[in-house]
C-alpha cells in the first residue's frame, strides 16, 4: 500500500497589514480546495508570525511549505529549500523557517524537506485586503503550489539531496 | 567630548527600539534613552469601524499576545451593550474567556522565559552569542527547550479551543462567548498524551521555578541589584487584593507599599491616569495624575503585580508568593531581574488555573450572552503577559466606532524601561571605552526583563541584527558594531 506523504503548508503574516497577508490567504485558498478534493494527507495553518511551537507542528511531517510575504525585489513568487538557520538574534517576532528548521532537528531530531514560497507584495498598511497587483501574484502562487503538491516525493528527495551534496 | 552610543534595533524583544547612550569625557553615562521609533496609527485603523468587529480587529495588533488585545476590546464593549462592567456576564462567558486568558498568559510567560531568559541565564550575559540563544539551549539543555516548546504548544491550544482558532479569533463577543468548551476539549487538556495535560504543565512549571530560584542562589548579586531601582507599581487585583488577570479594581502602590491609588473602578482610569508626550519617542510616558510627571510614573507586569496584590488563589503558586515575599520582607521588590522570578510564579498560577477552570462544568453548558441597555462608551481592562492593557471606546449612532484610546502594557513600562536601561549601562559601561557584546546584551537584557512589545506589527522585522553605533555629542560617527 502507498502511503501518502504528509505535507503541511503553512502561511504567516498579518492580514491587517494588506499584502503582508499573502501567506494566510494561500492556505485559506488551498485549505478549501482540499477540502473540496478530500485530500486528508495535506494539512494547513496559518499565524501571523513561525514561533517555537511549529518546531514540533513540522516535526512530523514529510514535507513542509512555508508561505510568506515578501517586500524584497524578487520575482512574483520564489521557491526555496530552507537552509537551517542559527541566527542568534532571535525575537519571538522574527522566527524564521530555517531557526524552526534548526530547533526540531536539535530537540525531534527530525529533518523533514521544508521549503519556503515568497510571494512578492506591494503595500504594507494598516488596512484589510490584498492589493490587485498581490492577488494576482496569489493566484500564481496557489497555481504554482497546486502542481508541486503533485511532485512532492520528488521534492522531498531533492530536498534530501541538496543537503547531502 | 560626549559620545553617544546607539544601539539598534534591540534584539530579542518584541519589536524594533533603539537605545542610545551618552557617554562624557570623563567616560560616565550622562542619559540613555529607549527610543520608540515606529509609529503605529491603529487607534485611527479602528475609527469607522462597527464596535462588535473590534475584537477580532485589535488581534493584528500584536503577533504574540493576540488574546489580550481580543479580551480588552470585548471587556470594553461589554459595557457598550449593557453588560455590565466585567462581573455582569454569564458563569459561562466569563470562565471560557478566563480560560483563554490564562491559556494566554500561560504560553506567553513560556516562551519569554525559556526562549528569551534561558539562554542569558544558562550561557551568561556576556556569553558567546554563538551559543547564547535557544539553539544552544536545546543543544546543551534539550529537555529545558522541549518544555518551552510544549508550554507554549498547549497554552496555544487552549487558545485554539476558546477563541476558535490562533488567527483572527472570535470567541470573545461583546457580552460574553460564541462557544462552549467540548467534552473533547476538556479531556484532551485534562488527560491528554504526557506531556500536553494540565498537570504535566503544573510540574514543568514547578521545576521551571525551581531552576530560577537554583539560579539565584548562585548569582545573588546579579538577580538582586541588576538595574535595581525603585519604583511605584500598578496592576488590576481582585475586589478582596488577589491576584487576578482577568478583572479586577485598579491598585497601585508606592515604593514603601503605601497604596497611592486605591482599588478604583477602572472605567475612571482617564481620572487618575495621564500621559505625557516627549519630543524623541513616539510612545507615551503614562503616569499617575495626581502625583505628576517627575513622580508619577509607575511600572506594570508580573513584578507590579506581585506588589500590589496581597495573595495568590491557588495553593501552589500562593506557597511560592510567600517565598517571593519573604525575600524582601514583605516590601514591595524593585528588581528589574525578579521580574523573571514573578513571572514564573504567574506561570504556576495560570497552569493551576486553567486545571481548575477544566474541572468547571460550566464551561460545556449554559447561557453564553448577556445584554443589557446599550451605552456608548466603554473601557476594557485585563492584566496582558506584559501587564496592564487599557482599551476605550466610544460609539457613534450608526454604531461605528468614533474614538479608540489604547494604552498598552509597555506603554505603561516605558518610563521603567528607560529607567532600566540607565541603571544597566551605569553598572556595566562606566568608564568603558570599547564596546563589548557582554555591554551591548546587558542593555537588552534590562529591557528584556519587560518584555517590551514595541511595536506588534508582525512583517518586515525578520531581520533583527544588533547594532551600535558610537558617536560624539556633534553626532559624528566613532565606531560601529554589528552582530
Amino acid at each position: 500500500m502507498i502511503v501518502a506523504k504528509k505535507i503541511l503548508i503553512y502561511g504567516y503574516g498579518n492580514p491587517g497589514r494588506q499584502d503582508d497577508g499573502l501567506g494566510n490567504a494561500l492556505v485559506e485558498d488551498l485549505e478549501n480546495r482540499a477540502r473540496q478534493e478530500g485530500l486528508d494527507h495535506l494539512f494547513f495553518d496559518s499565524n501571523y508570525q513561525l514561533n517555537i511551537e511549529d518546531a514540533a507542528n513540522i516535526a512530523e511531517m514529510d514535507l513542509v511549505i512555508f508561505a510568506d510575504a515578501s517586500t524584497e525585489e524578487i520575482n512574483d513568487i520564489d521557491f526555496t529549500p530552507v537552509d537551517e538557520s542559527t541566527h542568534v538574534a532571535f525575537t519571538s517576532h522574527a522566527a524564521s523557517p530555517g531557526y524552526i528548521v534548526n530547533l526540531c532537528r536539535e530537540i525531534y531530531e527530525k529533518t523533514p524537506a521544508v521549503y519556503l514560497l515568497h510571494i512578492k507584495g506591494y503595500e504594507w498598511a494598516f488596512k484589510e485586503g490584498l492589493t490587485a497587483k498581490a492577488y494576482k501574484n496569489l493566484e500564481l502562487a496557489s497555481s504554482f503550489i497546486q502542481s508541486k503538491i503533485k511532485e512532492a516525493d520528488h521534492l522531498i528527495e531533492s530536498f534530501h539531496q541538496i543537503k547531502i551534496t | 567630548m560626549e559620545k553617544k552610543i546607539t544601539i539598534e534595533p534591540v534584539t530579542r524583544v518584541e519589536g524594533h527600539g533603539k537605545v542610545t547612550i551618552y557617554i562624557d569625557d570623563e567616560g560616565n553615562i550622562s542619559q540613555s534613552r529607549l527610543h520608540i521609533v515606529e509609529f503605529r496609527g491603529f487607534e485611527r485603523f479602528v475609527q469607522g469601524r462597527p464596535y462588535w468587529e473590534a475584537p477580532v480587529l485589535v488581534q493584528r495588533l500584536c503577533g504574540i499576545c493576540p488574546v489580550s488585545h481580543h479580551l480588552a476590546a470585548a471587556k470594553a464593549l461589554d459595557v457598550i451593550v449593557g453588560a455590565g462592567t466585567g462581573d455582569g456576564l454569564t458563569p459561562t462567558g466569563e470562565k471560557m474567556r478566563r480560560l483563554m486568558h490564562y491559556g494566554q498568559m500561560f504560553q506567553s510567560h513560556a516562551l519569554h522565559f525559556f526562549h528569551l531568559v534561558s539562554p542569558d541565564l544558562l550561557f551568561g550575559v556576556d556569553g558567546d552569542p554563538i551559543v547564547r540563544n535557544i539553539i544552544g539551549v536545546a543543544k546543551k539543555y534539550p529537555e529545558l527547550a522541549v518544555q518551552g516548546v510544549m508550554m507554549r504548544k498547549f497554552g496555544q491550544e487552549i487558545i485554539r479551543a476558546t477563541a476558535g482558532k490562533k488567527i483572527h479569533g472570535t470567541g470573545a463577543i461583546p457580552g460574553g462567548i460564541n462557544k462552549h468548551l467540548t467534552q473533547e476539549e476538556k479531556e484532551s487538556f485534562l488527560k491528554g498524551a504526557d506531556p500536553l495535560n494540565a498537570d504535566k504543565m503544573i510540574s514543568w512549571s514547578v521545576d521551571a521555578l525551581q531552576f530560577l530560584k537554583d539560579y539565584h542562589k548562585d548569582n545573588k548579586d546579579f538577580i538582586d541589584n541588576f538595574a535595581a531601582f525603585p519604583s511605584s507599581h500598578l496592576s488590576l487585583v481582585r475586589k478582596d487584593g488577589a491576584l487576578d488577570l482577568y478583572h479586577g479594581v485598579l491598585r497601585a502602590v508606592d515604593a514603601d507599599g503605601k497604596k497611592i491609588l486605591n482599588d478604583v473602578d477602572y472605567q475612571d482610569y482617564l481620572n487618575y491616569i495621564n500621559e505625557e508626550v516627549r519630543d524623541w519617542s513616539y510612545m507615551k510616558f503614562p503616569f499617575l495624575t495626581e502625583y505628576g510627571k517627575k513622580d508619577g510614573w509607575y511600572r506594570v507586569g508580573p513584578l507590579a503585580r506581585l506588589n500590589t496584590c496581597e495573595f495568590i488563589p491557588t495553593p501552589l503558586a500562593q506557597k511560592e508568593f510567600e517565598i517571593y515575599k519573604a525575600y524582601t520582607n514583605g516590601k514591595p521588590n524593585h528588581s528589574s531581574m525578579h521580574m523573571h522570578w514573578a513571572r514564573l510564579i504567574e506561570l504556576l498560577h495560570s497552569a493551576e488555573v486553567i486545571k481548575d477552570l477544566l474541572n468547571d462544568p460550566d464551561l460545556m453548558s449554559g447561557e453564553l450572552t448577556v445584554k443589557g441597555e446599550k451605552r456608548n462608551e466603554g473601557v476594557g481592562l485585563i492584566e496582558a503577559p506584559r501587564g496592564t492593557l487599557f482599551h476605550h471606546y466610544r460609539i457613534n449612532e450608526h454604531d461605528q466606532i468614533s474614538m479608540a484610546n489604547l494604552i498598552v502594557s509597555t506603554t505603561n513600562n516605558n518610563q521603567p524601561m528607560n529607567e532600566a536601561v540607565n541603571h544597566a549601562a551605569k553598572q556595566f559601561m562606566t568608564g568603558q571605552k570599547v564596546i563589548t557584546e557582554g555591554m551591548m546584551n546587558a542593555v537588552e537584557v534590562a529591557i528584556r526583563a519587560y518584555d517590551p512589545c514595541l511595536s506588534c506589527a508582525t512583517h518586515a522585522l525578520g531581520q533583527m541584527p544588533l547594532e551600535i553605533v558610537l558617536k560624539d555629542s556633534s553626532d559624528k560617527e566613532l565606531d560601529r558594531k554589528r552582530r
